[in-house]
């Protein structure tokens, strides 16, 4: 019986995630491909896909270890840029409630991508919910190792020119920026972000400037709050009318 | 490319930093306690300002005052812009841009 009920949710799951196979056979490619020209073997990225698995982090994990980063700002950087887990998490409670023993593997899955996908809370019908997360989830992470390695490989294989090729890592954040400048809702905090950090560059330069700049961009929010939670609620209020 | 063991340390600190934003909101309100509002507020915020931080983190080393002025990387975030403006499409940007960039450094500001 628990065979049928894990066909029946592998069914379900599979098609749902075809929209994110496409985006982290990319992305992992492009990760593999980064992580090979600073000297690092296929291996090392299909490590990392496999423990650390979170996407933008692991174009900036290339250029720790690249630099050789300490450990401390290594632990501060990770948890900056993954702090918005947390907020997933917290709305993930209900849903991965009761989800017995893949429960920890479908909260260590728990990327953007994978969110995307299960935060409606939503399971197909007559499909058992454990069993729908968890090939949601380790479906995703399978493109997502799948993408790495091959990026990997193919710098190896080809030994083409990869001069240039730390760019995909700015393209990726300059394609979120530009998206949430668009959007009216994260366009201020975009801002703030962006002149914080200028200036702090400029301050603290090159080699010290992000410790300061996730302080006093907290610090920044904190203080806009009046003016942003009010645009969040209108936003809110207009959506539901 | 560092040694070994420096890699690692690495690669293990980033997996048990990222494992914990994770894990942290089931460990914390277990029965799904009512979250703080200010941390409600963080979560809604903080992505975009760290995003446009990451954004300066990858221009921070671009050299503008001698040649070839930021010039490469002035181009290909024009296109990556654009074509996102244009498009909406995350990976046909982040590809052109930086197969663009690439060959601008190999081929046309060597």
């Amino acid at each position: 019986m628990k065979k049928f009920k894990n066909a029946d949710a592998f069914r379900a799951a599979f098609p749902r995630t075809l929209p994110v196979m496409a985006g982290y056979e990319v992305l992992g490619f492009g990760f593999g491909l980064l992580l090979q020209s600073k000297g690092y073997s296929s291996w090392w990225a299909i490590l990392m896909s496999l423990t650390i698995y979170a996407g933008s982090m692991q174009y900036v994990a290339v250029d720790l270890l690249s630099t050789g980063a300490g450990f401390l700002s290594t632990a501060l950087m990770t948890f900056m840029i993954n702090a918005r887990h947390l907020f997933y998490g917290i709305s993930m409670l209900e849903p991965y409630r009761d989800t017995g023993k893949v429960k920890p593997y479908i909260i260590f899955g728990l990327t953007d991508e994978t969110y995307s996908l299960v935060c409606s809370g939503e399971v197909p019908d007559g499909v058992e919910k454990s069993a729908f997360y968890f090939w949601t989830s380790i479906l995703n992470q399978s493109y997502w190792v799948t993408g790495s390695a091959l990026g990997a490989l193919f710098g190896t294989a080809l030994a083409i020119n990869t001069k240039g090729v730390d760019f995909s890592m700015t393209a990726l954040f300059t394609v979120i920026f530009t998206d949430n400048f668009l959007n009216k809702n994260s366009r201020l905090p975009a801002i703030i972000g962006l002149c914080v950090s200028f200036v702090c560059l400029m301050i603290f330069g090159a080699s010290n400037f992000l410790i300061p700049s996730m302080i006093f961009i907290t610090i920044a929010l904190m203080l806009f709050r009046n003016v942003l939670s009010k645009e969040r609620r209108r936003e809110h209020d207009q959506h539901n009318t | 490319m560092i040694n070994t063991t420096h890699s690692l340390i690495i690669i293990l600190i980033c997996t048990v930093v990222t494992a914990l934003t994770r894990f942290l909101p089931f460990l914390l309100f277990p029965s799904g306690d009512k979250t703080p509002q200010s941390l409600k507020y963080l979560g809604g915020v903080l992505p975009g300002a760290i995003m446009a931080m990451l954004v300066v983190y990858c221009y921070k080393s671009t050299v503008i005052f001698t040649w070839p002025y930021a010039l490469p990387e002035i181009i290909a975030t024009g296109v990556v812009v654009l074509s996102y403006l244009w498009k909406r499409n995350t990976l046909l940007s982040i590809g052109a841009g930086t197969v663009l960039y690439m060959f601008l450094v190999q081929v046309v500001f060597v």
